[in-house]
């Protein structure tokens, strides 16, 4: 009997005190770093850290963080919506980002260098001297670029792969766009090849100190564009009938459930918002970073989880603050860890997440 | 006993599978060897690369099997936890004074305490996550694989494992131990045993064919796993063929309704995923250790070989441990080892000199109806293109034949024949 | 087993220990009584129990008792909260609030199978047979603590052998209670190819290879043909006979009325009424909660 009160009240008890734990920990982190901007040493608290550093660790961490969030939108609206966790989601990203610098490249250079090496982008960068300022044009053109494309592909995988699964299970689709993600990734090695290339010219990137931080204009394009496409978002499931009946979809499980098998529109219009944020975040990550690989958004995919996980599966808002949650912790952690350990700090969060909070921050109460 | 009959016949057609699909493969094997000229030795030991990859494929796949083919539990970690049970065991078997340095360790002490710690992993990782809907399972147990990649590859701890570039002291294996008086070096005086054996292998033996040491020791090592291989085949058939095996599946099927009937499904499943990962782990030491490698380094250990193992197990058939087998060779021999060699042999046969490097060099001359240079581009980049078809395949599987090769069978989880009505005492009248 | 028994009049197998004292037809305080003094004469006691889901109350402080031996009634309409009763005392949903005795032991709380091994089972309003394993693994997975269920014994040589010989006894076992229910001759047959009214007699007959004291059972009789249902409910009599204890949950009025010695009402999560036969088709609050169905 004493042994009855058992099981459910102690799992209640052990999440609390998981979520009491994390709490913990990450007051003590804060008292800690602002002991380390103090340059106050006590213990095993304190240190020294540069405020400018700090600030540096915020500011690149907030732009990666736009990007994942605008990335973990789609893969959030795909998850409630269709109800798969799809696999395949960081490679639509680099997709997008071949597609779109592909474009630049040509508008970029064209007349100059040869067009092989601009389609393939393959040319030198600092050749090519791919820049917001110096060739606008051709970055705009080649975000647009990127949405298109990408829409194309998200659009057409799901009427050959996913059409056909209505019905299926979330882990049979789950499964079949692992193959999507295999097809994707190695198609894209296959046409632009493996190496990782430079793309934007850093000596065409403008700068500028503020508050001790390098801003550059590549991270306030970032910042710009994101602004803008959340807005977008945002008016879009405010204003429009069909978005309003996503977010319903999304946020509410229960419903989906009972309203049956979400409409076709539906769920193109999900795969169209979806497919065209994976390509504008696949094609602003060469904006933060400057190089691209065909590993780039696969390697990515597990950090957007984290932040659709953080935000709650299928809230949008949430995924936006996940994803700026996720993109600050994983570089405001290297003021305690080695640089290594950025993405596993990440991981490790997410892990938390799903263990003591699996319906996110603003989620509700999931019943198992 | 009629449970017998029942239990050998099954055990005949399975092995009768395993023998087919091997047979294949050599087939396979002997003839691309032939058309690429190699000489014997040189077919002999792509042969040997082949049932390594067989074998090791196996191990995997049948570890995971027990997973997500009886218990459900959809693991998508299998990298992480191979990789935790071969630097454990390097870790404790590497001579103290390499560097970075290990315990000094016999071997077999190494391989259970790599297993341990595999397993001690996945109690950790199991015992929060196990209550998780498969879903959030899968993206916990990759992201808890990634992060154990992370920290081998860190340089932080980079004087115990070697950082990126991996533990490359490595023991060598029990065969070298068992032929050689210095095991490290391969051309140091052989034992008696070692001696009589090189010399078979060298020159009266097999007539024709001279084998040297170092394929001698290949030769050999790989049958050691392939016996490592058929114990935990046997193993896992007894565990499943039970009471135990109709938990895993009741799991599997409906976890409510296991546990009213009085199952403690929890258990079950914490108890079934350690000993998944200790499997796991053993694949892993069996696949990265001492045999046939020189060092183990993180990147080994990356996502994608998870999902090989998976897709070798939806070939096979989830559900089937013979299927596993079946699944890991197939993949392992044509999907994985054999398109670059027929790649080579093509380009070859085809005359195709000067490739294209790129596909637009390769799309180019289409239009003046030239088709041997995108042929030629193709060929010369059959390690993507294999991925595009392993994808292309898993989706075909996953929509027309989920159930994969042999999952379609229903392997009745009992240690007896359950169709022997006592009353009766008819039974066995069904052939199924 | 062609006379039924009597609505009110229990005919309490003598085999089920059944003190004199227990007076069948008292109510209320005097069944506490009798339960204080024997709690084995009441193997289920329910008290209070309340279930909330989000904002709908399911159940809304059900309380009853079940006495040893005999088979109970739980009726009312859609959404009464049968099923939400039968999932608290079982274990898959954790009651908000309330009391579940067991034997005298609070169980309340209790994982399912923390429940079911104490020998109180149930069947699902929905069969939940597991589809890709056959009627006889699904029967043979049921028997409590198997030595096969561990892997060790499972797999070492010297102790399979054991493994081995208890299978085949409960192989035995299985299969008398297969032709008890008549599903002998689909025994090999995956179950999730079996009908529905196949389903819940393979629900049922699994639940009692479980070897319990008592069994709850959700709508037994739904989607069972007539010739079936007929069939079942001799079953479920014979059983009775044999010791076990039953509460029924079934929508038609009628077979409650026939086949049960005692009756619960329930109706939006409450205990609306309870007695004989007699008792309930008088009661003016269960006619009125059933005002616009038939009742008889
Ligand atoms: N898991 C759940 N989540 C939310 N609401 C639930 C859940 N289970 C039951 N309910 C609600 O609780 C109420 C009681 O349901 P319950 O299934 O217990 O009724 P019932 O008496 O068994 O009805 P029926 O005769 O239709 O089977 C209903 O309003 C139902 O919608
Ligand atoms: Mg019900």
């Amino acid at each position: 009997m004493g042994a009855s009160a058992t099981t459910a009240r102690g799992r209640e008890l052990l999440a609390r005190l998981g979520v009491a734990v994390t709490l913990g920990g990450a007051v003590l982190l804060l008292i800690d770093l602002l002991a380390q901007l103090a340059r106050v040493d006590l213990w095993i608290i304190g240190g020294e850290l540069a405020f400018s550093q700090l600030m540096n660790y915020l500011w690149t961490g907030l732009t990666l963080g736009l990007i994942i969030g605008l990335a973990g939108v789609g893969l959030s609206l795909t998850y409630s919506i269709l109800n798969f966790a799809n696999f395949a989601h960081g490679d639509y990203l680099t997709l997008g980002a071949f597609s779109g610098w592909s474009v630049a490249y040509v508008i970029a250079g064209l007349g100059t260098i040869d067009l092989a090496s601009l389609i393939l982008v393959d040319a030198p960068s600092s050749n090519v001297g791919a820049s917001v300022t110096n060739t606008p044009v051709a970055v705009v053109v080649g975000l647009v670029v990127a949405i298109v494309v990408t829409v194309a592909l998200g659009l057409a995988l799901d009427r050959a792969v996913y059409k056909p699964m209505r019905n299926s299970e979330g882990i049979s689709l789950l499964i079949a766009s692992i193959g999507v993600a295999f097809i994707l990734r190695y198609l894209a090695a296959l046409i632009f090849g493996t190496g990782r290339r430079g793309i934007t010219a850093p000596s065409e990137i403008p700068s500028m100190t503020v508050l001790g931080v390098q801003v550059n204009a590549h991270q306030l394009t970032i910042l710009v564009v994101a602004l803008v496409a959340m807005m977008a978002i945002h008016l879009l499931l405010q204003r429009t009938k069909i978005g309003k009946a996503m977010r319903a979809m999304a946020d509410n499980r229960d419903l989906a459930r009972i309203t049956g098998i979400p409409t076709e529109r539906m769920i193109t219009a999900t795969w169209v918002l979806g497919s065209g944020l994976a390509g504008a975040s696949g094609y602003m990550l060469v904006l933060a970073r400057g190089t691209l690989g065909f590993n780039d958004g696969y390697l990515l995919l597990l950090l957007i989880f984290a932040a659709v996980i953080l935000g709650g599966i299928g809230s949008v808002y949430g995924a936006i603050v996940g994803g700026l949650l996720i993109g600050i912790t994983s570089r405001v952690a290297l003021v305690w860890v080695p640089g290594e350990f950025g993405r596993p700090v990440a991981f490790g969060l997410m892990i938390l997440f799903l263990l003591f909070r699996p319906s996110g921050l603003f989620g509700g109460v999931e019943t198992a | 006993m009629s449970t017998d009959t029942e239990g050998r016949s099954r055990l005949v057609t399975d092995a009768g599978y395993i023998a087919g699909a091997m047979l294949l493969l050599y087939v396979v094997f002997l003839i691309l060897g032939t058309l690429q000229g190699y000489p014997v030795a040189g077919i002999i030991s792509s042969l040997q690369r082949v049932t390594f990859l067989v074998a090791v494929y196996g191990l995997a796949v049948l570890a995971l099997n027990l997973h997500w083919g009886y218990a459900g539990l959809f693991n998508i970690g299998v990298a992480g936890f191979m990789a935790v049970g071969v630097y454990t065991s390097v870790m404790l078997t590497a001579p103290v004074g390499a560097s970075p340095p290990g315990l000094g360790l016999p071997l077999p002490v190494g391989i259970l305490g790599g297993m341990l710690a595999a397993a001690l992993v996945g109690l950790i990782a199991g015992l929060p996550a196990l209550r998780l809907r498969s879903d959030y399972l899968a993206i916990m147990t990759v992201a808890v694989s990634e992060i154990i990649r992370f920290t081998y590859n860190s340089n932080t701890f980079s004087q115990f494992t070697g950082g990126a570039s991996g533990f490359d002291s490595i023991p060598p294996g029990p065969i070298r131990q068992l032929l050689l008086q210095d095991a490290s070096s391969i051309i140091s005086e052989p034992t008696p045993l070692g001696a009589a054996i090189f010399q078979f292998m060298e020159f009266s033996g097999i007539g024709w064919i001279s084998l040297g040491r170092p394929d001698t020791i290949n030769i050999l090592s790989t049958l050691l796993i392939v016996v490592v291989l058929v114990l935990v085949y046997a193993f896992l058939v007894r565990a499943v063929n039970s009471p135990y095996g109709r938990v895993l599946k009741s799991i599997r099927e409906d976890e409510v309704a296991a546990q009213s009937l009085g199952k403690n499904t929890s258990r079950f499943k914490l108890k079934t995923f350690m000993l998944g990962c200790a499997l796991m782990g053993l694949a892993g030491i069996m696949w990265f250790g001492a045999i046939g490698q020189s060092s183990v380094y993180p990147n080994a250990f990356r996502p994608e070989i998870t999902f090989y193992i998976f897709i070798a197990l939806i070939i096979g058939g989830a559900g089937s441990n013979t299927g596993s087998v079946l699944g890991g060779a197939l993949f392992a021999g044509l999907l994985f080892e054999a398109p670059p060699r027929v790649a080579t042999i093509l380009t070859d046969a085809l005359g195709v000199t000067n490739a294209p490097d790129t596909i637009i060099g390769a799309l180019g001359p289409i239009a003046s109806g030239q088709l041997t240079p995108m042929l030629g581009f193709l060929l010369d980049n059959m390690s993507q293109l294999r991925f595009i078809f392993v994808g292309v395949l898993l989706i075909y599987l996953i929509q027309r034949r989920p159930e994969g090769l042999l999952g379609h069978r229903s392997e009745i989880a009992a240690a007896t024949d359950l169709s022997v009505r006592p009353s009766q005492s008819k039974g066995g009248e069904t052939d199924e | 087993m062609s006379d039924e028994p009597g609505p009110a009049t229990t005919n309490i197998p003598d085999d089920v220990e059944t003190p004199d004292e227990l007076d069948p037809e008292s109510h209320d305080s005097a069944v506490e009584e009798a339960a204080k003094r024997t709690p084995r004469g009441i193997p289920l006691r329910v008290d209070g129990l309340r279930k909330e889901f989000g904002g709908i109350t399911a159940v809304d402080g059900a309380s009853f008792q079940v006495e040893a031996g005999s088979l109970t009634g739980l009726i009312g309409p859609n959404g009464a909260g049968k099923s939400t009763t039968f999932n608290c005392i079982t274990g898959v949903h954790t009651p908000t609030a309330g009391q579940v005795q067991f034997n005298g032991e609070n169980i309340t709380g209790l994982e399912p199978h923390e429940v079911a091994n104490r020998g109180l089972v149930r069947t699902f309003q929905i069969a939940r047979e597991l589809e890709e394993m056959t009627v006889l693994e699904n029967m043979m997975l049921a028997p409590k603590h198997q030595r096969g269920e561990s892997v060790v014994r499972s797999v070492t040589p010297g102790l399979r052998r054991d493994v081995v010989s208890q299978e085949e006894e409960l192989r035995e076992e299985v299969w008398e209670m297969l032709e008890f229910f008549e599903l002998d001759h689909i025994a090999e047959v995956e179950a999730g190819t079996l009908s529905g009214g196949q389903r819940k007699l393979l629900e049922m007959a699994r639940a009692l290879m479980t070897d319990p004291e008592m069994v709850l059972l959700d709508e037994p009789l739904a989607g069972v043909n007539p010739t079936l249902e007929e069939k079942l409910l001799e079953r479920i009599h014979e059983l009775r006979e044999d010791g076990y204890t039953f509460l029924f949950v079934e929508h038609d009025m009628d077979i409650i009325m026939e086949h049960c010695e005692h009756i619960i009402v329930m109706h939006q999560g409450k205990v609306l009424a309870e007695g004989g036969a007699d008792d309930i088709r008088n009661n003016e609050a269960v006619v009125e909660a059933y005002l616009g169905e038939d009742v008889s």
